[in-house]
């Protein structure tokens, strides 16, 4: 911990414009600071946000280490923004006993970028039927709140209903990766539209989504739980949710960069770097997703960080690996798509990237903190008006399956700290 | 010509006529005694299959050895993938073994298209999954044009499991482009999707009642369906496919007499197509069959004899 750092005005996400003296680890003096600290940073025409907080992220490590480790994904979340990290339970072995949890939650620790939050899977093994030890995760060292089988659905219906049931006795929330199997197979790779009618793509409905969201949202009402829907991709399901929320249900859903942006058209040359599930959408389902993160509708934007050695994605479309790099590129995507365009104010920004992705995840006491004198110093400095084309050998991550490749994006994140120390400085790793 | 046969769309109309022109003097070779043309001697071609084959195989196999290549066949099915090797390894490997042109069948869409992206050797699509299948459908239009002459204004119906046929794709794509009327008839179920956006963007017509589209038709190519599509509940039962979409003994009566009954083969006896209408005398599948071997000719010939060794 680096005892004091002072960021000269800074702009908050209220607009107003400030001096930020961080002292152990903790704002310790806002306003015309004249206090000398040991380092300054001039962040004039800067953008200061509480430190970013991604509710899904792939490490793959234990298992797949060749294209991921707690550490490198952590070096890629901290130049990303973020502070903190769900780490999805999908690795091998999955994150489905405490001791894998305290494992994951070790290494994060021991890689000291970002806080690294184990998700737990529902179910043993992922495999849909019987619920994995939600309670021993909870109790862990880990303290873990979140449970996904995310690349699978919790498609049983009883199956998603008891465990809804079960983590209410600690506060817990159920991430579901909606998808209906009988609707969208393991081959589904394509939005079923008129591409994948022409391109020959096995299709990926949007209604195979619609559904298990809207039969999750009656099940949390039911059981008087809390359902939160990963990464929301289709007009329809935000339709759903919207009604959700209206009735009262405890739902919250978070929507990738990725489907704020990009489109199904981009599969037209077969490129696996675009293959992802859910699937990229048409425009339509883009513009609905984008008002409903804007009108509060979708809680949080998730970056699906999924990174894959490149021979994984040197396959045959329907063969290739699903999933794109997102956490070095989601404050760019985001400014570009929601600021830029009026949508979203840096208050908005800083809502949906940080305070309600900490809430949803139990992580709120330390992350997602308003700007103030005495709170944890988690903090992310942008500036708002870089632009800067993505290059994906410039990456931290292992992997290079980066659809932003060769895009122009508005937003570059110069800092972040963690605790009061700097993980990123002048937009590199410190 | 374009380098590479992905799809038909890599091809202009005037280009399909160039093959076609190309395929009837090599028609003629079959007729020969010596049926050795020199076009592509010392040239290496390699037909590198992922899925099962053995009709386009051995068509685009006497198709390279007629011109004279040097043609070796390579069932890569369950050795890529399984193995843990990427199809880009596999075909790197196959390339660097020094080859001046790569047949490719694979059961994956879009297969052949990645692969053009890797290597820098012509690549000539035998069928991507459910994609395209270009040759099929070149074939399956010269050997129109040869019975009907132009197919300007035509009327093509083409039947059956339109959403797993990649002969379908093709063949809606250089039909239209030799400017024939396609009318792709199919249970609901069957019809790709989307078809509705697509077939009003690319100027063909669908319908779902095969009696009503035989009378108005000028050719009719039925396709194949696999058994396996009712586990997937497509249809309930080969019967009442039969009896929606099979090319019965009673539905030849309803065509105009002389219509040419096209399948790109192995047909399904009974089910798509009866015995009566495969056997008839306007049944033109034999054709089709040996209109590949001269149609493939013209393929290799116009993609491979300019091409420098390598």
């Amino acid at each position: 911990m680096t005892a004091s750092i002072l960021i000269k005005a800074a702009t908050l996400p209220d607009g107003t414009t400030s001096d930020v003296l961080v002292r152990d680890g903790a704002i310790a003096e806002l306003g015309t600071v004249t206090a000398k600290a040991e380092r300054t940073i001039d962040a004039d025409g800067l953008r200061l946000l509480p430190g970013l907080v991604d509710l899904h992220t792939h490490l793959r490590e234990p298992g797949r280490e060749d294209a991921e480790t707690v550490l490198t994904g952590s070096r890629a979340a901290a130049v990303g923004g973020y502070t903190a990290v769900l780490a999805m339970a999908n690795t091998n072995p999955v994150t489905d006993t405490a001791e894998a949890a305290e494992r994951v939650y070790d290494l994060g620790r021991a890689a000291g970028l970002v806080d690294v939050q184990p998700v737990g899977a529902v179910t043993k093994g992922l495999a849909g039927e019987e619920l994995a030890e939600l309670g021993l995760m909870a109790r862990s060292r880990a303290r873990v709140r979140v449970f996904s089988d995310d690349g699978k659905c919790v498609h049983d219906a009883r199956v998603m209903r008891r465990a809804l049931e079960y983590v209410k006795a600690f506060g817990g929330v159920v991430s579901q990766h909606s998808q209906d199997p009988s609707l969208a197979g393991p081959t589904a790779c394509c939005h079923e539209g008129e591409l994948s009618g022409r391109l020959g793509l096995p299709g990926w409905p949007g209604v195979a989504e619609e559904v298990v969201v809207a039969r999750d949202v009656m099940l949390a009402r039911h059981t008087g739980s809390r359902v939160h829907v990963a990464h929301v991709s289709t007009a329809g399901s935000v339709e759903v949710i919207r009604w959700a929320k209206a009735q009262g249900i405890d739902v919250t859903a978070e929507v990738t960069p990725h489907h704020l942006l990009l489109t199904t058209d981009l599969l037209a040359g077969y490129d696996p770097t675009f293959k992802v599930n859910p699937p990229l959408r048409p425009e339509e389902d883009v513009r609905a997703l984008r008002e409903a993160l804007a009108d509060g509708t979708i809680d949080a934007v998730a970056t699906d960080h999924a990174p894959h050695a490149r021979h994984d994605k040197e396959h045959a479309f329907v063969d290739a690996a699903f999933g794109m790099l997102g956490l070095e590129t989601a404050l760019p995507v985001v400014t570009t798509v929601m600021v830029e365009d009026g949508l979203l104010d840096w208050a908005g920004v800083a809502r949906v990237m940080s305070a309600n992705p900490a809430r949803i995840a139990g992580l709120d006491a330390v992350h997602g903190r308003p700007i103030a004198v005495g709170e944890p110093a988690n903090l992310t400095l942008v500036d708002p008006a870089a632009k800067a084309v993505v290059d994906r050998d410039a990456s931290v991550s292992l992997s290079r399956n980066n659809p932003w490749h060769d895009r122009l994006l508005t937003g570059r994140v110069v800092a972040t700290l963690l605790r009061g120390t700097p993980t990123v400085l002048e937009g590199a790793l410190a | 010509m374009t380098r590479h046969l992905l799809t038909i769309d890599d091809l202009t109309a005037d280009d399909i006529g160039q093959i076609f022109t190309t395929a009837a003097e090599m028609h003629d070779v079959q007729n020969r005694q010596v049926k050795k043309l020199p076009a592509l001697r010392g040239r290496t071609v390699i037909n590198l299959f992922f899925e099962d084959s053995t009709r386009t195989r051995s068509s685009f196999e006497i198709a390279g050895k007629w011109l004279s290549a040097d043609v070796i066949n390579l069932s890569a099915k369950g050795s890529s993938a399984s193995k843990g090797e990427s199809l880009r390894d596999t075909v790197l490997t196959v390339t660097a073994m020094g080859i001046d042109g790569l047949v490719v069948r694979h059961a994956a869409s879009g297969a052949a298209e990645q692969i053009s992206r890797w290597i820098d050797v012509p690549v000539i699509n035998a069928g991507d999954g459910t994609h395209e299948h270009p040759t099929q459908a070149l074939l399956d239009g010269y050997t129109l044009t040869r019975r009907l002459g132009s197919l300007e204004g035509r009327h093509v119906a083409i039947v059956g499991d339109l959403t797993h046929s990649r002969v379908f794709r093709s063949n809606v794509k250089s039909l239209t482009k030799l400017g024939a009327q396609v009318t792709a008839v199919a249970p609901p179920t069957l019809m790709p999707a989307g078809v509705g956006a697509w077939s009003k963007a690319a100027g063909f017509a669908t319908a779902y009642d095969l009696d009503e589209v035989l009378p108005q038709a000028d050719a009719v190519m039925m396709l194949r369906v696999q058994r396996e599509r009712m586990s997937g509940g497509f249809f309930p039962t080969p019967r009442e496919y039969t009896v929606g979409y099979g090319l019965t003994r009673d539905r030849l009566a309803l065509l105009k007499p002389g219509t040419p009954i096209l399948h790109p083969g192995p047909m399904n006896r009974g089910l798509e197509i009866s015995a009566d209408a495969a056997d008839a005398l306007d049944s033109v599948v034999l054709d089709q069959v040996s209109a590949g071997v001269a149609v493939r000719m013209s393929v290799l010939y116009h993609l491979l004899a300019g091409e420098e060794t390598q």
